[in-house]
C-alpha cells in the first residue's frame, strides 16, 4: 500500500519536473547550443573557433630539414632533430634512427651516435646494448617545424636566471 | 611396352608423312596464324597476373604488403605517379619474367597449404620473404628500382645533403646498390637483428 502510494507521488513529480523544463528549455539542441562558447576565451590549435565547428584545417607546416644541430636551452636537454622523419619506422622490430645513430652504424653515415645515458639503465648501470626504455627516440627527441610559434615563448635560460640571481645577491 | 611403342611408330608415321588433302600454303598461314593467338595469348595472360587487382585478391596480400604500402611514397604522393606490386617485384626483362613467375608457383602451393594465411603467420615468415627480395633486388643491382629511377637523371642539387653524399659517392661508384640502404621503404621492416645491428631490440 505503501510501495503504490510512493510510486504514484514519484511519477506525478516526474510529469511536473517534465513539464517545467519544456517550458525553461523550447528544445534539446538550442540547450546544446547554449553551452557552447560563440568564441572560446581560450586559443587551442583550432583557434578561437566553437567547439561544433569544423575548421578547415591549416596547410601542414614545412619540416626543418638542414642537418644544422640546435643550441640546447638547458643541459638536460634531449637534442632536436634537424631533419625530416615523418617515414621513419619506430616500433617494436625496426628502429629507423638507430640504422644511422647506433654505435656500430653512426660512422658509415657520419650521424651523432647516441650519448653513453642510453646505455644506462634506471639504476646507472651500463648495459652493453641500447636500455629499452630508451628505445623510442621521440618520446624525448623531436623534429622541428619551421613555423611562427602559436604563442610568445618567455622560457629564460638557466645562465640567464643564474646572472640574475648573482645580481640580486650583490644588491 | 610394346604397345606403346607400335603408338609412338604409328604417331611419327604420320606426323612424318606429307600432307595429302591440305595444301602447303593452308598449313603453313593456319600454323601461323594460330602461333600468333596462343603467344598472344599467353602474353595476355601472363600480363593480368601482373595487375593489382590479380595481386591483391587474395587476403595475405591484399591485408598485409598491400596495405603497408598505402602510407607510402610509392602509394601516394604529390604528383600521383605511383608504384603497382609488379613495378618493382617482377622483371620487366621477358625471359627474367618467366624466371620470376616459374618460382611463383610456390607461392600458389603456399595460397592452398596456408602458408602465411594469418597475420601471426605472415609476421613470422617477414624476415624470409623480406630477404628473399633483398637478395634478388642485391643480384640484379636494383633493377627494379632502376626502371624508374635513373641514376643519370638524379639532381644531386635538388636532394637533401646526406642523400647528395651518399647517392654521389657509394651509389655512383657502384660499391652499393638501392636495396643496400632503400630497406623497407614500401613495407615495414621485420626485426632486424643479424642484418642490421643495432636497430632492432633482441
Amino acid at each position: 500500500m505503501k510501495n503504490t502510494l510512493l510510486n504514484k507521488v514519484s511519477t506525478v513529480c516526474m510529469t511536473a519536473a517534465l513539464a517545467v523544463s519544456s517550458i525553461v528549455l523550447p528544445s534539446v539542441a538550442s540547450a546544446a547550443d547554449a553551452v557552447i562558447d560563440a568564441e572560446p576565451q581560450v586559443a587551442s590549435m583550432r583557434g578561437t573557433a566553437p567547439l561544433n565547428a569544423e575548421l578547415t584545417p591549416n596547410p601542414m607546416e614545412k619540416v626543418e630539414n638542414n642537418d644544422l644541430k640546435r643550441q640546447r636551452d638547458y643541459p638536460q636537454q634531449p637534442p632536436t632533430i634537424p631533419h625530416d622523419i615523418s617515414k621513419y619506422q619506430l616500433d617494436k622490430n625496426f628502429n629507423k634512427c638507430m640504422d644511422c645513430h647506433s654505435r656500430k652504424l653512426a660512422d658509415e653515415a657520419q650521424a651523432p651516435a647516441v650519448s653513453v645515458t642510453h646505455y644506462m639503465n634506471r639504476d646507472g648501470e651500463f648495459l652493453g646494448e641500447m636500455s629499452p626504455r630508451r628505445y623510442f627516440c621521440t618520446q624525448c627527441h623531436v623534429h622541428q617545424l619551421e613555423s611562427k610559434p602559436m604563442v610568445e615563448n618567455e622560457f629564460v635560460d638557466v645562465d640567464e636566471l643564474i646572472k640574475q640571481s648573482n645580481q640580486r645577491a650583490k644588491k | 611396352m610394346n604397345k606403346i611403342i607400335n603408338l609412338l611408330k604409328l604417331g611419327w608415321a604420320i606426323l612424318s608423312k606429307p600432307a595429302v588433302h591440305l595444301s602447303l600454303g593452308f598449313l603453313t598461314i593456319s600454323g601461323f596464324i594460330a602461333g600468333v593467338i596462343f603467344w598472344g595469348g599467353f602474353n595476355t595472360a601472363m600480363e593480368l597476373t601482373n595487375t593489382e587487382e590479380f595481386c591483391t585478391s587474395c587476403h595475405e596480400m591484399r591485408d598485409n604488403p598491400f596495405m603497408e604500402l598505402q602510407s607510402t611514397i610509392h602509394y601516394s604522393n604529390r604528383s600521383g605517379v605511383r608504384a603497382i606490386c609488379s613495378d618493382c617485384h617482377v622483371p620487366h626483362n621477358w625471359t627474367d619474367k618467366i624466371a620470376r613467375k616459374m618460382q611463383a608457383s610456390k607461392e600458389v602451393w603456399g595460397k592452398i597449404f596456408g602458408t602465411i594465411d594469418t597475420r601471426e603467420k605472415f609476421e613470422n615468415h617477414r624476415l624470409q620473404l623480406a630477404q628473399n627480395e633483398w637478395t634478388r633486388l642485391k643480384a640484379n643491382d636494383s633493377l627494379e628500382c632502376r626502371n624508374c629511377h635513373q641514376f643519370d637523371s638524379m639532381d644531386f642539387t635538388r636532394q637533401s645533403k646526406r642523400a647528395a653524399a651518399q647517392h654521389s659517392s657509394a651509389l655512383a661508384s657502384g660499391e652499393k646498390t638501392c636495396i643496400d640502404c632503400h630497406k623497407g621503404i614500401a613495407h615495414k621492416l621485420p626485426n632486424m637483428e643479424g642484418v642490421r645491428e643495432g636497430t632492432s631490440p633482441h
